[in-house]
């Protein structure tokens, strides 16, 4: 049995609050218009008057209309039903498939306890040498991409969920672009992986308040798999999106915003949906790879820096490549000491030569004379650019290895490279 | 007959009640929703209407629910068996709660921080008929390596006297171990466990002092340049991935004190648990037992609720005075007090006072002087002395010091230190800033050796600016060996290698050792070269044989056949032969 009130008392934004009795704070509510339906959530009780945030939005809301309590919070279908579907924001079908009602979740689930996570210790081999061998993703990382606008950053979440070794994927769009949407939707296609990956997406078209919900519901339905033991890859995109949706329903809600108008609790908002990444000690695990674009490659701005504290590193992508440097995977060392022996030298020497490499460029650049080993350098630093940067170049780590030697001889001498011995005597190209 | 009161308001983990009885001030309310019992802390009252931060996610609260007032304020459990164990903001541990709910932390859930049921070994100090107050050692049990002295409770007020001690033996917490007797003939039984309210400083001491011994960190860049003192308190400021939760990580392993206690305040879950599994494996060389057995570890990652959050930093400087207490030496790290002043700008937001500076409250300074003030070298009734040293990194928006919340610390903090982005990104550990970076406090360095040092990394920087200008060509060579001695210096004793069994931690003697090696060869030799070319190639040599040197450890055949190799070095290049190298 529902309770039904029609006494709509104000509108404002995209929050009406209408008077109630018996309201939990939290709870879902249904409110037909007469342009259809819409889910609504209460944000703010204060005596009688319940404040609804409506995510389809307010325009074409009476002062009759009804609103209809649920009585329990936010919840989505989640199971194996879901596998090749495409939902939005609020979890209806944007595909022809049929609407999902069975095994409902809560979303917004409590935190893990801090004692029943592990040490992640596995690497997600990807095929791209910048971050296999360079910095490497771990199962239950949560890694941002940070990128400008206009850079590949959904070619490259694609092809790494395409290649990485997970059960399920599960892809959240906020503020997508349509033909974003449709191009994620015909390559996991055509790679044949949409039979393992589900769709939570809200476009730029949709309300603000559909994109809040998107990373809490794809994260619940992570964490639902992750429970049966199942290895999940979250994709999240854009996150600066989310965050300005947050920004527009704080102020809308008057609440005092703190760096350039973005809430004070950005920092606790961005986490609880991070902080879902996971390993657990006796089930599966959630990685999460989310982009977060840099207004005006700006890595201080409040959204890149909120979510730099928080994530276990980020990918940097500029010029259409993965910087080596910015980018960080703070996890790395977990996992490269076990690949092969020659994993850490290389990354470490090809890292610190490059940065040489960029220093002769500044210099030439400067009109300063080049030096035979300043020429070495520019030479090295070509290559580089051409062999292991380029998102192009798709190889696994062992492959990627054996190319660093290979670019390293064809440049320097042995000596030159600061390597230990064994290792030349091991792996030097003969 | 219980207070209580109802639901009138919610917004987020704000909740406001209605109560037609007094209320108390900052005490403790439990929220009763069906069987769940949500822990809530009264911070404004008004008329009868009393403002509520739940510990809890209110999801599901209606109008109407009743609420509970305790007359409590939100206390800790003070007794044996805190070391070791890892407790949330609100002091319930962390494993006995996974044990009982599973994987994730289940809403309402409380526990006692210390069980009841285990047996301590007691032996009385004082006897019947002897006086005490607030804070007087009655007996004693084994903890770990350390004698822990049962005390007068410290909420204790005026002269009172053993009526009756229990004799030596095993005692679990709720049998009393004596009963007192005050003036006017009441009594009062006293636990090994006691209550204290987290935001009260234990105030049971004579006097407090001025620190004045350096606080061995065993970071030659922090203990020889920009020392901490037992007692004292410091930042350390810097952007995301700097390297601050790693400098947390290896001061909680090397730093020479008793008790070290870990406030994972807001930040990642992940590193809690890299604490958390890696220090029961690693052996502590000052008492050969694991490093776990001297370390407490209060952890309120980002994800759990933000009330708790608020109140973890409290929780965790509440039990380093208790220890303190004891007349040991606490260290407490709270990693990040930036994130503890988010908490408060959350909660001030929900209260809708008037902003200050970024949208932070107004009180936001005098709570972070208050919660630093807590530190400090106290002289106890016995004569002994304990000190609580407080650290706490800083997670500054955009890595800009121009914040309110590195602001105020530097204001009551003894030492700063500032992790810069260029020396992290430059792979220098630890990104310490040498330049920006300062201290209050004395060092074991001689303090001409430490302004020598100094002076040679600010010459040497200037230097490094001129000839981005005009270009190695234009500089003198004199001017070129200042600006490669003070790299030298940088990279060999101010950066040290994390991975390095030995070069990750130096004792204060190898410290005072090399500085004065490097002070007298190098610092304040004049070298005689042909060229730049030549002063770059000896300067690299020199720099291969000392990191050799810091790799092998001190006394050994190696590190003295090292040591030669380098005078050799020098003197080859040097304008007077050396003398005598040691103080």
């Amino acid at each position: 049995m529902h309770k039904i009130y029609t006494n709509i008392a104000q509108i404002a934004g995209d929050v009406i609050t209408v008077e109630a009795d018996g309201v939990g704070y939290n709870e879902i509510a249904r409110i037909e218009t007469r342009y259809g339906e819409s889910l609504a959530q209460v944000i703010r009780l204060d005596g009688k008057n319940v404040s609804l945030q409506i995510f389809a939005g307010s325009r074409g809301v009476s002062t009759g209309d009804r609103v209809k309590f649920m009585g329990h919070p936010m919840r989505v279908p989640s199971g194996t039903d879901l596998l090749g579907r495409i939902f939005n924001g609020s979890g209806v079908p944007l595909d022809k498939g049929p609407a999902l009602s069975e095994n409902m979740i809560d979303i917004g689930t409590p935190s893990v306890n801090p004692v029943k996570r592990i040490v992640p210790n596995k690497m997600v081999r990807t095929g791209i040498p910048m971050i296999d061998l360079f910095n490497s993703l771990v199962e239950s990382q949560k890694l941002p991409i940070f990128s400008i606008a206009g850079e590949p950053y959904n070619e490259l979440l694609a092809r790494i969920a395409i290649q990485a070794e997970v059960d399920i994927i599960i892809l959240g769009g906020m503020g997508l672009k349509h033909d974003d949407y449709l191009f994620f939707r015909d390559i996991l296609d055509e790679q044949g992986a949409l039979s393992r990956s589900i769709f939570f997406i809200h476009t730029a078209a949709d309300p603000t308040v559909e994109c809040l919900l998107v990373p809490d519901i794809s994260l619940a339905v992570a964490e639902d798999f992750a429970l049966q033991g199942k290895k999940v890859l979250v994709l999240l995109t854009d996150m600066t999106n989310f965050c300005d949706a947050l920004k527009e329903i704080a102020i809308t809600m008057e609440q005092i915003p703190s760096n350039r108008g973005y809430p004070g609790d950005l920092y606790s908002q961005l986490a609880s949906r991070y902080e879902k990444a996971v390993d657990f000690d006796t089930a599966g695990s959630i990685t999460i790879l989310a982009v977060t674009t840099m207004p005006g490659d700006d890595v201080t701005h409040p959204v890149p820096d909120n979510t730099g504290y928080i994530t276990e590193g980020q990918f940097y992508l500029k010029n259409g490549v993965i910087e080596p440097f910015g980018s960080l995977s703070r996890l790395k060392q977990q996992v490269n000491g076990k690949t092969r022996d020659d994993h850490r030298a290389i990354m470490d020497t090809m890292i610190q030569l490059f940065a040489s490499y960029r220093e002769a460029l500044e210099k030439r650049s400067m009109g300063f004379q080049m030096s035979a080993w300043d020429e070495k350098l520019l030479k090295y630093g070509r290559i580089f650019e051409d062999q292991m940067m380029s998102l192009k170049v798709n190889i696994p780590l062992e492959k990627a290895l054996d190319r660093g030697w290979a670019i390293l001889a064809a440049c320097f001498s042995p000596e030159e490279t600061g390597i230990k011995k064994s290792l030349i005597e091991k792996y030097w190209p003969k | 007959m219980k207070r209580t009161g109802k639901i009138v308001g919610i917004s987020g983990n704000m909740v406001k009640v209605e109560c037609h009885s007094f209320i108390i001030q900052n005490e403790v309310a439990y929220i009763i929703h069906g069987a769940e019992r949500l822990k809530a802390e009264v911070i404004k009252i008004r008329g009868n209407v009393a403002e509520t931060q739940v510990y809890e996610n209110t999801t599901g609260l209606v109008i109407g629910e009743t609420v509970e007032f305790t007359d409590e304020l939100l206390s800790v459990e003070l007794g044996p068996g805190l070391l070791g164990q890892i407790f949330d903001g609100l002091q319930n541990p962390l494993p006995q709660l996974a044990e009982k709910c599973g994987f994730f932390l289940k809403r309402g859930v409380y526990m006692d921080a210390l069980s009841d049921d285990k047996e301590w070994a007691f032996t009385p100090i004082l006897k019947e008929g002897a006086k005490v107050r607030a804070g007087d050692r009655l007996g004693f049990v084994p903890e770990k390596t350390f004698k822990h002295y049962i005390m007068a409770p410290f909420s204790l007020q005026g002269d009172w006297e053993i009526a009756s001690m229990s004799p030596h033996g095993r005692y679990d917490l709720t049998k009393p171990i004596a009963r007192l007797k005050a003036g006017d003939g009441a009594h009062r039984d006293i636990f090994m466990r006691q209550n204290w309210p987290v935001k009260i400083p234990i105030e049971a001491y004579v006097e407090k002092l001025k620190p004045h011994s350096t606080l061995v960190t065993k970071m030659r860049l922090i203990d020889s340049l920009f020392p901490v003192a037992v007692g004292g308190t410091y930042c350390i400021p810097g952007p995301f991935g700097a390297g601050k939760t790693v400098l947390q990580q290896l001061t909680s392993r090397h730093a020479e004190v008793d008790i070290v206690i870990i406030a994972a305040c807001g930040e990642r879950a992940g590193e809690v648990v890299e604490t958390l599994k890696t220090f029961p494996m690693i052996v502590d060389p000052r008492t050969g037992r694991a490093l776990i057995d001297r370390t407490v570890i209060i952890c309120n990652t980002s994800s759990m609720p933000v009330a708790a959050r608020e109140s973890s930093v409290y929780t965790a400087v509440t039990i380093a005075e208790y220890y303190r207490q004891m007349g040991l030496n606490v260290l407490l790290l709270a990693d990040s007090t930036s994130r503890w002043a988010q908490a408060m700008r959350e909660m001030s937001g929900r209260l809708e006072e008037i902003p200050g500076e970024e949208a932070f409250p107004a009180y936001l300074e005098s709570r972070i002087a208050s919660f630093y003030e807590r530190a400090g070298v106290v002289k106890l009734y016995d004569g002994s002395l304990g000190s609580v040293t407080i650290g706490g990194t800083i997670s500054p928006a955009g890595g800009n010091f121009e914040e309110p919340v590195t602001q105020a610390t530097l204001k009551v903090v003894g030492a700063f230190h500032g992790l810069s982005r260029e020396r992290s990104d430059a792979r220098k550990y630890p990104a310490i800033d040498p330049l920006t970076s300062w201290s209050k406090y004395a060092s074991f360095i001689d303090e001409n050796k430490m302004k020598a040092a100094r002076e040679t990394l600010r010459k040497s920087y200037d230097i490094a600016q001129m000839m981005k200008v005009i270009g190695e060509e234009g500089t003198s060579l004199a001017d070129y060996v200042d600006y490669l001695k003070g790299e030298f210096f940088d990279s060999v004793y101010l950066q040290q290698n994390a991975f390095d069994k030995v070069d990750e931690a130096t004792t204060k003697e190898r410290q005072i050792y090399i500085l004065n090696f490097i002070h007298l060869n190098i610092l304040k030799q004049e070298f005689i070269f042909q060229d730049k070319a030549a002063a770059l190639r000896f300067f690299q040599r020199l720099r291969q044989l000392f990191r050799g040197w810091n790799s092998t450890q001190m006394g050994t055949n190696e590190f003295m056949a090292i040591e030669e190799e380098l005078k050799v070095a020098i003197r080859e290049r040097a304008k007077e032969l050396i003398g005598k190298t040691h103080a």
